[in-house]
């Protein structure tokens, strides 16, 4: 019994914090993207506009949930569940310090790339279930959109995970610092083991791993539906895509799910290629700056910190570059990152081989 | 050689498209950090010109635009100078001004500029809901004295204030006027039909 109440108190706590992330999420992207445009943003609710998240989503609760006439109701009303579920569970096995993790699996990143997949059958629910040519239209896009880039965000993935030789994210984070067991090698030459740092994230063990971050952080906005590539949304021409006809919480939900899902690639990419919660400060000589700066808190600090700034970049870059074509979304994926992420995945199998033995 | 040329198309185009990607996110990062609040400042300040950076934005309330001094924007009559001369209400193509005069029994005082005055303004109405602002009143007007403000924000709650009454005459006074007048030409008539009398030979 007692065991059940704490995966009560995590479940709620996950919830929680996708939650309240969301809201300060909103609130950055407005004021980020109002600067970005030289506008001020919500500066009116609260000091400098920060309460006015909060005053939305009052508002939204508020609001009726109206079922068009022709929708089909079940699939309707069950899509935003789906799609935010998808994207929650997902959290379950990110690891955010040494020894803390929710759900401690030794399949993490396979797990998550698994189950975050479902958001897209919950996009295509909700685009069906709703009965109308711009949902449906969104909806396909969105299908055809996130399969596509599933395959370079999974390859990019794997040339991590063949140099950590683990697909148990924890065991990821943990080679990526001072206390692993392992011999660590910043770019494949010098040892760095009892050193950590930056030295020995898994971007500067196996350089070309910088190349598989960028694929996987392009593909990662394709799958979080972020601009450029929100062509499932698209509100210009689709008139906001798969979730047109939602009203209330229940686009509530849909929101949720796609800043919850921002922050869940990302913190994947940080724990992949960035050194998860590991620190950025090296041992040096008696200036143990790495093994002072380890540790429970400071590791949910990293962790955080370096999840954070790539959420910023995804905002920065949604309010930067436009929208890609359809032609062009595929041509990309299929084209560039694709066959790219095949020649980083086999430069990580070489390197592992020849170079880090 | 295509086949090479193809290859290094492969790669030069996306290298480019991240190069190009990359000077749009720097452009957009400047503007990012180079936030600064806007001074509004008037259009004749010398430096007008090379404010180019910080927010456009005007949080309007609270910090406004400076406009002109001879702006033309609300109508305002000066009632002491006003003459009742009605030509306001006539030259007005929408007719937005009612005027409803009274003579006066004898000459009531000067204008600023001397003209004198005649007649008394039981109402001077100017319904500024209907006014679009051709100013052609402010011409017509012999003793300029009706003229447009540099006042431009005059939002009201309720459509009826938009109105504007500008005679300082009560209903009381008014209809004390109207009682002097209509004896004074009670008078008149009286004094005319006893001259009438007086020259009929019979």
């Amino acid at each position: 019994m007692g065991s059940y109440a704490i995966f009560f108190g995590v479940a709620i706590g996950l919830f929680a914090f996708a939650a309240t992330f969301a809201l300060f999420a909103v609130y950055a992207e407005r004021k980020l993207s109002a600067f970005i445009q030289d506008r001020i943003g919500p500066n009116v609710t609260g000091k400098y506009g920060t309460l006015q998240t909060i005053a939305d989503i009052l508002k939204l609760i508020q609001k009726e949930m109206i079922d068009p006439a022709a929708v089909d109701k079940c699939l309707y009303a069950l899509a935003p569940a789906i799609i935010f579920i998808a994207v929650y569970l997902g959290f379950a096995a990110l690891p955010w310090a040494p020894g803390l993790v929710p759900s401690k699996i030794n399949i993490g990143l396979y797990y998550i790339f698994g189950i975050i997949s479902i958001e897209t059958l919950g996009i295509l629910m909700a685009g069906w279930g709703s009965n109308n040519k711009y949902s449906i239209l969104g909806a396909m896009r969105s299908a055809a959109q996130i399969i596509s880039y599933e395959i370079p965000a999974g390859f990019a993935l794997i040339a991590a995970v063949v140099i950590c030789g683990s697909l148990d994210l924890q065991a990821i984070s943990t080679q990526q610092g001072i206390i692993t067991q392992e011999h660590i090698k910043f770019l494949g030459i010098w040892d760095v083991t009892g050193m950590g740092g930056i030295l020995a994230w898994n971007v500067f063990r196996a350089p070309h791993l910088l190349v598989a971050f960028v694929i996987y952080f392009i593909a990662s906005l394709a799958e979080s539906n972020r601009a450029p590539f929100d062509i499932p949304e698209a509100e210009s021409e689709l008139v906001s895509g798969f979730h047109t006809e939602y009203t209330g919480m229940r686009f509530g939900l849909i929101f949720l799910a796609e800043y919850s899902m921002m922050f869940l690639v990302s913190m994947v990419g940080v724990i992949l290629f960035w050194g998860s919660w590991n620190t950025p400060l090296p041992n040096l000589g008696t200036m143990q700056l790495a093994a002072w700066t380890t540790g429970a808190v400071w590791g949910i600090f990293w962790i955080f910190t370096k999840t954070l700034l790539l959420v910023a970049l995804q905002i920065w870059i949604r309010w930067t570059l436009p929208r890609l074509r359809v032609d062009q979304l595929m041509n990309l994926s299929w084209k560039i990152l694709t066959p790219l992420a095949f020649l980083c995945m086999i430069a990580s199998a070489l390197w592992r081989v020849y170079v880090m033995n | 050689m295509a086949g090479i040329c193809n290859e290094l198309r492969l790669i030069g185009k996306p290298l480019n498209g991240l190069l190009t990607a990359w000077k749009g996110l720097s452009l957009t990062i400047q503007h990012a950090f180079g936030f600064k609040k806007r001074e509004t400042a008037f259009v004749s300040e010398p430096n007008y010109f090379d404010k180019q950076n910080g927010t456009a934005t005007i949080e309007y309330p609270a910090q406004k635009l400076p406009v002109p001094e001879v702006g033309r924007y609300q109508l305002d009559v000066e009632m002491d100078d006003c003459i009742v001369c009605d030509l306001c209400a006539k030259i007005c193509p929408v007719d937005c001004i009612t005027i409803d005069s009274i003579k006066a029994t004898e000459a009531i005082g000067q204008t600023s500029d001397g003209t004198t005055k005649r007649l008394y303004a039981a109402k001077f109405d100017i319904d500024m809901a209907k006014c679009m602002y051709c100013g052609l009143c402010t011409v017509v007007c012999p003793t300029e004295c009706i003229v447009m403000t540099d006042n431009y924000d005059k939002t009201v709650f309720d459509l009826g204030k938009l109105t504007y009454h500008f005679s300082d005459m009560t209903a009381e006074e008014a209809d004390e006027k109207r009682a002097l007048l209509e004896k004074q030409n009670a008078e008149k008539q009286a004094a005319k039909l006893a001259a009438m009398k007086k020259n009929d030979p019979q």
